[in-house]
């Protein structure tokens, strides 16, 4: 089995969970990774000052996708001061495969989406 | 063309990099067209001018400074004659993105104004995009674009009808385009845009290391590269121009070395080529840059292009054999440079490079520094393959393998 292209890596790439608009939404961002110009979006609903439902949208390589769909069934329900404090070792981990220094943005673009949308910083997340 | 294509020239064991092994695999480098592989050759002449030969140029009088002078004089000379472009100047920058924004800052903020127009085309590098548009933000001008078609090539009755427009004052070019691997008409180019009055500049980045380029018979104005696509070090950069125009320029950045004599509030310019050379210039760099273009003429360029084109037609042929495999850019390799650009249906392409790494060949995935040209192709990436002197037939069967191999991890 390929240590990167994992079958759930895959799976999430080929039916991203989460993926579409949200209309209303209360929140939104929108990122590109600079290495490939893709480009990831979400909507993001809040009741509570919790994530209540979100989409994500765009285009981009397995890693970016799939890291975004898994991120975002995590993201359901937690409060918005949690999101923000979200660090990349949180997606690493999550994510489940070794992530080479060239893919880390890949893999982190989807949280540095949601923090921009939650709290305004739209730093990488380190 | 010469009646005999050579398919390999058999000078892979000049390249040292090449008895690397990478968890026991050959190097499979398939990314020339981000920078070139260095021949022992190159290597030597660095470390052999740096080993005997080193002192600062143009200052010292003892006979290590001379040999210096004379080092960097005559890889000038080489470098120049290499490209015959010895009806004009040569001066050396850090790479070819120095060399046009040298271009775009003394010839642009002197000559384009508001009203004017400057002329780029779609297919253009990052690097003959972004001077302009600082430029002519700057100035009050107007960018324009000349529209590649549906072939990857640009058409001469579109540049006519911009021409005709009257306000064009330059018109910049690629050669050979990165992503398409088109090949340019430099010299009709050149020729429309003098008899318009505007000066031309052509980025050679892709052509020079690959195929003859002769500077004073496609007859531009500014004819640029860089060292380090050519077999040279990095950190030197070429830029041939007019002498006249150069002459009338302001110089692009100040100090040492480009200076006739320095007042306390005023200084005059050395003469040409060094008012444009300001600071210690890459002397070792320049030095194998001109071992590797003389290494480049030993092999004859019209061997080299021969080659190349042989290998670009297999990869074409090759790569239309890949299911969901879509190239773009011109569809014979007689019309493009050696390198294809494609995407593979359901594989983004960093996921292409990446899965083609695991059967150890080097490509490259992104955007390829031609984001204006992505849109107009209409994909956020591509993934991109390109060959050089030391590619063979066997780099293109092991990158078909890999793409292969790849398609099945994804489960296609
Ligand atoms: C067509 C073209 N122009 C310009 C450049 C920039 O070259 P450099 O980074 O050496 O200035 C490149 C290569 O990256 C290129 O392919």
């Amino acid at each position: 089995m390929d240590d990167l292209y994992r079958d759930y890596i895959l799976d999430h790439y080929k039916r991203p969970r989460n993926f579409g608009s949200l209309e209303p939404h209360d929140l939104e961002g929108l990122e590109h990774n600079p290495l490939c110009g893709d480009e990831l979006g979400v909507h993001i609903r809040v009741k509570d000052e919790r994530i209540e439902d979100l989409r994500f949208h765009g285009f981009g390589c397995a890693i970016s996708q799939a890291s975004a769909s898994i991120a975002s069934e995590e993201l359901k329900g937690m409060s918005l001061r949690e999101v923000a404090e979200l660090g990349a070792d949180w997606m690493i981990d999550l994510l489940g495969i070794p992530v080479s220094a060239t893919r880390r943005k890949c893999a982190l673009l989807n949280l540095k989406v949601v923090r921009g949308a939650v709290s305004g910083d739209d730093a990488w997340p380190s | 063309m010469p009646p005999v294509a050579e398919s390999s020239l058999g000078v892979k064991a000049d390249f040292p990099i090449f008895s690397r092994r990478f968890d026991g695999r050959e190097l499979i480098y398939l990314d020339s067209a981000a920078t070139s592989q260095k021949p022992a050759v190159v290597i030597e002449a660095l470390a052999e001018h740096l080993r005997g030969h080193n002192a600062n140029v143009h200052r010292g009088v003892y006979a290590l400074a001379r040999e210096a002078d004379a080092a960097y004089d005559e890889a000038r000379r080489r470098v120049a004659s290499f490209t015959n472009a010895t009806g004009g100047e040569t001066i050396f920058t850090k790479n070819v993105t120095e060399a046009i924004n040298l271009v775009a800052y003394s010839w642009g903020r002197a000559h384009v104004g508001k009203g004017d127009a400057v002329l780029i085309t779609q297919m253009e590098h990052h690097a003959n995009i972004v001077p302009w548009q600082v430029l002519c933000r700057e100035r009050g001008a107007q960018l324009r674009y000349l529209e590649v078609d549906e072939r990857g090539e640009l058409s001469l009755e579109a540049l006519d009808q911009e021409l005709a427009r009257g306000d064009v004052r330059l018109v910049a070019f690629t050669h050979v385009s990165n992503v398409l691997g088109t090949i340019n008409p430099v010299a009709e180019i050149s020729a429309r845009a003098r008899a318009a009055g505007a000066v031309s500049l052509i980025d050679g980045a892709q052509a020079v290391p690959h195929m003859p380029v002769d500077v004073d018979a496609i007859g531009a104005d500014f004819y640029a590269w860089t060292g380090h696509k050519a077999l040279g070090p990095t950190g030197v950069g070429v830029l041939h121009g007019r002498r006249e125009i150069l002459e009338g320029m302001e110089p692009f950045l100040t100090g040492g070395d480009m200076i006739a004599s320095v007042d306390f509030y005023s200084a005059t310019w050395n003469a040409l080529p060094a008012k444009f050379e300001a600071g210690t210039p890459m002397v070792a760099e320049a030095v194998a840059l001109g071992a590797a273009v003389d290494y480049l003429s030993g092999l004859g360029m019209e061997r080299v292009r021969a080659h190349e084109r042989e290998l670009t037609a297999y990869m074409l042929e090759r790569l239309a054999q890949v299911p969901g495999l879509r190239s773009v850019g011109p569809l014979d390799a007689d019309s493009r440079g050696g390198l294809v650009s494609f995407t593979v249906e359901g594989i983004h392409p960093h996921d292409v490079a990446e899965l083609v790494d695991r059967g150890g060949v080097c490509i490259r995935a992104g955007h390829h520094c031609a984001q204006p040209l992505m849109r107009c192709l209409g994909v956020g990436a591509t993934a991109r393959a390109s060959v050089g002197v030391y590619s063979e037939a066997s780099d293109i069967d092991a990158l078909i393998d890999a793409l292969l191999a790849g398609r099945e991890v994804f489960g296609l």
